[in-house]
């Protein structure tokens, strides 16, 4: 890249001496001013290798440059927690669940790499979070998956779908970490464009929190983990920073490769450092790798650091300081140690089989000095790449089109009348590519390892137990709704904040925090930019009413083919407590005997839902209602009836209604049902409105007056639809009956993509 | 007197501290044990669990029999030391000759993790004694590469001397000949399979409590 010979090496001295030297900045993904800054910050033109790391580090995908100025509602917003350790800005927000443990979970995109190469991107995705949660200091325990595809019908669904899916079970498989849980979502929208969220949860005793601050003049510098190698140069500037064209295939060399094997061995190998408290500061390397760990990692410690980048060790000799430095090679850490500790931290490395290299040491003032073979390619100061990066106020404007897809109301669409054809519709939906089981995703994945899952998917919310004692546990959910923040992106972050809420509550626990990963459009699009900042209000909105912090996350934009932006996706992750798992609320129906009751209010609300999109390919209107009020009030019933034993089933109303809810909680443990439908309403507006705020639970006579008591104290709406029959049907009184094979064989479908 | 049952952790082993559990939940004495230490430490059986040790590199099973802990377990099981290899154990203990055939790649190629009806068959082995020949019973299988092969001899010679332990009920997860889940030596101290036991030792976790007998059977013939 520089102007002579690629064996000479562009030198601070060199960039001193030569200050005229053309450089390809705008190639990097840098502005003329952008440029024109990192001139004012190092009084002289940055060398090669500098450009190079201000590129990556000033990309959208590690600077926030372009959503910073609107992120900062989680914080400001925030509601006072004093469960919250650590807050946003650290790898991931940290909870203390009590009884001495604190909890860390985060959710990350990897949705380009995916889409380049589905398998790899997928699971260097998993990877990615795993490290982000091991750098807290806590043993990862758990992952769940929040993916997105395009039509199930449509020639490259099948690639990039069994790509993906292979990937996310082949890491999550092989690193011993259940997946507990997630969202599969078919829409044409994502054609070209896959969504690949990936969560990670960790556990940890309260005092073994660790930071990534490099602190401790003399204290060395270790890198832990793989070998560095050209994979994934310049993933996060190419890939995950820019829009889509037609060369995708031609950027397979910035996917990363994963060995999660060696990962495993680093996370054995950290965690014992953590125990022996060897670490002083940790960081992970992902995106941008050994330029973002150690930036970041001087940065956050005010400190200054040298390194010496020939001590690396390289899958391949021949590669340049530059790219050294922005390799995105998996599986690596950064950690700070004592020099007294140095010896003992390379035989622990050595006996669980982690190559381990004293790469530098921290030294006096805040510089970020990195040599190659004695000369100083990079003398910068750290904070200027990690926390001094650009932060723009993109213009903004409501879509053109946004009064007129809103007027477009689903309820003018002709609707499912007769016995008949209810019936139809009822088993059209469980069929649909979006409501039929998930159960060929699913089963890829181990949810067992760990001896300590007690639900996980069909279930609303994956649970763990995180004390063998006490039976502490964790709920978590992960959702999001592309077609409602389509039609309101405030409503739609809403709406997906309030169903990852309910759905803890389901599993008995009670939601304590969230963590987002915002998926949008560019950003240099308007109305792409007004979508963003409607969703992210929603959410810091929701967040305060509801009364949980959003501890962290991620925003992923550029998720667009050509000039057409996808449906904007946030995907909202929330944390429960459970105080004791034995006392979980089961998942489907409860006993046969048991009443079947429908809590929360069924409004008229079919706009967006998934009976308007696969009976009438439409997406129109106004989303359902946010009641933040009702979701905590049913949540309070939910948590309360759990502890209090009273519910023997559950199961939370969302796509599809009651309906699908009834679908899915019959085929859950293959229970029958008997179902009055209230009398007088519309029996299509009961069985498929997506009104939010509900969930059908079964009580045993004996709790039927508790429950109702309950529900009156919270002013949650209790309707008396039924009860478990040990016939093996789905009766709807007045309406048909469906025998559970015709259920669970049209539930049973496969989407196409996935056969 | 106190059993003690050993579980080994290699590099890689992920479900080392669920059998781990499984022991203490039989009321056996659990010890870990390292993969490099030529050292049993004394244990009154071992277990080798599941995982993708040495990240399942070559062949699964391949690099671990070789694993300096391997060598005394091939020693003394043959002196009748009781042996369980669970899913990759099972994996090691065939590539260590201690049982004959291979894992192969499930049929139908992908990775399946699932509640398994299972019939139990021979149940006077060392860690079987506390089944009745016949049960069916439903444990967790996890796994990519779980398709029991081996030549016709070898299998016609496992039925003859009745060395299947257990066997898939209905419908094969991955396609093993025979629908065999799990077989044993002649002696019938070292057992290896494919399901899962220690997942299905509290319904709580699992899907039943169907897995904890292997546990509890392994201590009743040592106490015995």
């Amino acid at each position: 890249m520089s102007s002579g010979s690629v064996d000479v090496i562009d030198t601070v001295t060199l960039a001193s001496q030569t200050a005229d030297q053309a450089q390809p900045y705008a190639q990097l993904g840098l502005e003329d001013d952008e440029y024109a800054r990192i001139h004012q910050i190092l009084g002289r033109r940055p060398t090669q290798t500098e450009l190079a790391m201000y590129s990556v580090m000033w990309s959208e995908h590690c600077s926030y440059k372009s959503s910073k100025v609107h992120l900062r509602q989680f914080g400001e917003k925030a509601p006072a927690s004093d469960a919250l350790l650590v807050g946003m800005g650290e790898n991931a927000g940290v909870i203390d669940v009590g009884g001495g443990l604190a909890v860390t979970f985060k959710i990350e995109s990897h949705n380009h790499p995916s889409y380049v190469e589905p398998y790899q991107g997928a699971a260097t995705g998993v990877g990615g979070i795993v490290r982000d949660i091991l750098t807290m200091g806590a043993r990862p325990v758990a992952v769940m998956d929040s993916l997105r595809f395009g039509a199930p019908e449509a020639p490259d669904t099948a690639r990039v779908a069994n790509g993906i899916i292979a990937g996310v079970a082949g890491y999550g498989n092989c690193l011993g970490l259940p997946n507990i849980g997630g969202e599969v979502v078919f829409d044409p929208c994502y054609q070209g464009n896959p969504l690949v969220n990936a969560l990670c949860v960790g556990v940890m005793p309260v005092d073994r929190i660790q930071r990534s601050a490099a602190r401790g003049v003399g204290n060395l510098v270790v890198l832990l983990g793989a070998k560095t190698g050209r994979d994934g140069i310049g993933g996060v500037s190419v890939l995950a920073s820019a829009a889509f064209d037609q060369d995708t295939a031609a950027q397979r060399p910035s996917v990363q490769v994963g060995d999660p094997f060696t990962e495993k061995l680093l996370i054995e190998c950290c965690l014992e450092l953590f125990e022996r408290e060897l670490v002083v500061g940790i960081q992970d390397l992902g995106g941008a790798g050994l330029t973002c760990a150690t930036t970041e990692t001087a940065a956050a410690g005010r400190s200054g650091m040298r390194v010496h980048l020939e001590r690396v060790p390289l899958r391949e000799a021949s590669m340049l300081p530059h790219e050294i430095l922005a390799s995105e090679s998996q599986e690596r850490m950064l950690a700070i140690v004592r020099p007294g500790d140095a010896a003992l931290v390379l035989s622990l490395a050595q006996r669980w089989g982690v190559h381990a290299t004293l790469i530098g040491e921290i030294t006096d003032g805040e510089r970020l000095v990195i040599t190659w073979h004695g000369e100083a390619v990079v003398d910068v100061p750290p904070a200027s790449l990690a926390d001094e990066g650009p932060a723009y106020q993109r213009p903004m404007r409501r879509p053109a089109d946004f009064d007129a897809i809103r007027a477009d109301d689903a309820g003018k669409l002709p609707r499912p009348h007769s016995a008949t054809e209810l019936r139809d519709t009822l088993l059209t939906l469980a069929a649909s590519p979006n409501l039929c089981s998930r159960k060929p995703v699913t089963q890829q994945y181990d949810r067992y390892v760990g001896g300590n899952t007690v639900l996980a998917q069909p279930a609303d919310a994956g649970l763990l137990r995180i004390d063998e004692q006490t039976q502490r546990g964790i709920a978590l959910a992960v959702d999001g709704n592309g077609r409602y923040a389509r039609l309101d992106p405030y409503a739609g972050a809403q709406l997906a904040l309030a169903e990852a809420y309910r759905n803890v509550a389901t599993s008995g626990a009670r939601p304590i925090a969230v963590t987002n990963c915002l998926n949008f459009g560019s950003p240099q699009d308007p109305e792409v930019m007004w979508q963003f900042e409607q969703a992210v209000s929603g959410l810091a909105d929701g967040c305060r009413t509801l009364g949980i912090p959003v501890t962290g996350g991620n925003v992923s934009f550029y998720n667009q083919t050509g000039e057409t932006p996808i449906s904007p996706t946030p995907v909202i992750g929330v944390l429960g407590v459970s105080a004791d798992v034995t006392k979980r609320i089961p998942s489907g129906l409860g006993n046969v005997g048991d009443a079947i009751v429908l809590l929360g209010q069924t409004r008229d609300e079919v706009s967006g839902s998934e009976w308007a999109w696969v009976a009438h390919q439409h997406l129109g209107g106004v989303p359902p209602v946010v009641d933040f009020a009702a979701e905590a009030a049913l949540a309070a019933v939910l948590t309360d009836a759990g502890a209090a034993r009273l519910l023997t089933g559950v199961h939370d109303l969302s796509d599809g209604g009651l309906a699908q809810a009834l679908v899915e909680a019959c085929l859950y443990r293959r229970r029958g049902a008997y179902i009055e439908l209230p009398p007088g309403a519309d029996a299509f507006m009961q069985l498929f409105s997506e009104s939010s705020a509900r969930a059908l639970v079964c009580v045993p006579d004996n709790a039927v007056t508790q429950l109702r008591q309950l529900c009156a104290q919270q002013a949650v709406p209790y309707a008396a639809l039924g009860v478990v029959t040990a016939a093996a049907q789905l009766e709807l009184h007045h309406q048909f009956t469906l025998n559970l094979d015709e259920l669970a064989s049209a539930h049973a479908t496969v989407p196409t993509a996935l056969r | 007197m106190s059993v003690r049952v050993g579980v080994v952790t290699f590099p890689g082993s992920l479900d080392d501290r669920d059998a781990l559990r499984a022991v203490a939940a039989a009321r056996a004495e659990p010890v870990g044990l390292w993969h490099a230490d030529a050292d049993l430490h004394g244990v009154d059986a071992v277990v080798l669990p599941g995982g993708f040790s040495y990240g399942d590199y070559l062949r699964a099973g391949a690099i671990a029999r070789f694993a300096p802990v391997m060598r005394l377990v091939i020693e003394q099981a043959a002196a009748g030391l009781p042996v369980l290899g669970i899913c990759n154990g099972f994996q090691v203990l065939c590539e260590a000759h201690l049982l004959p055939g291979a894992l192969a790649r499930n049929d139908h190629q992908r990775f399946r993790c699932q509640d398994q009806q299972l019939i139990m068959e021979r149940t006077s082995t060392d860690w079987t004694q506390g089944y009745q020949p016949g049960q069916v019973v439903v444990i967790p299988l996890k796994h990519g590469e779980g398709r029991y092969v081996a030549d016709s001899p070898t299998l016609d010679e496992l039925e003859a001397e009745g060395r299947v332990v257990v066997r898939y009920f209905g419908q094969s997860p991955n396609g093993a000949a025979r629908g065999i889940a799990g077989i044993s030596n002649p002696a019938g101290n070292v057992v290896g399979l494919m399901p899962h036991p220690e997942h299905a030792i509290d319904p709580l976790t699992g899907p039943s409590a169907d897995g904890l007998p292997f546990f509890t059977s392994v201590l009743q013939r040592l106490v015995a």
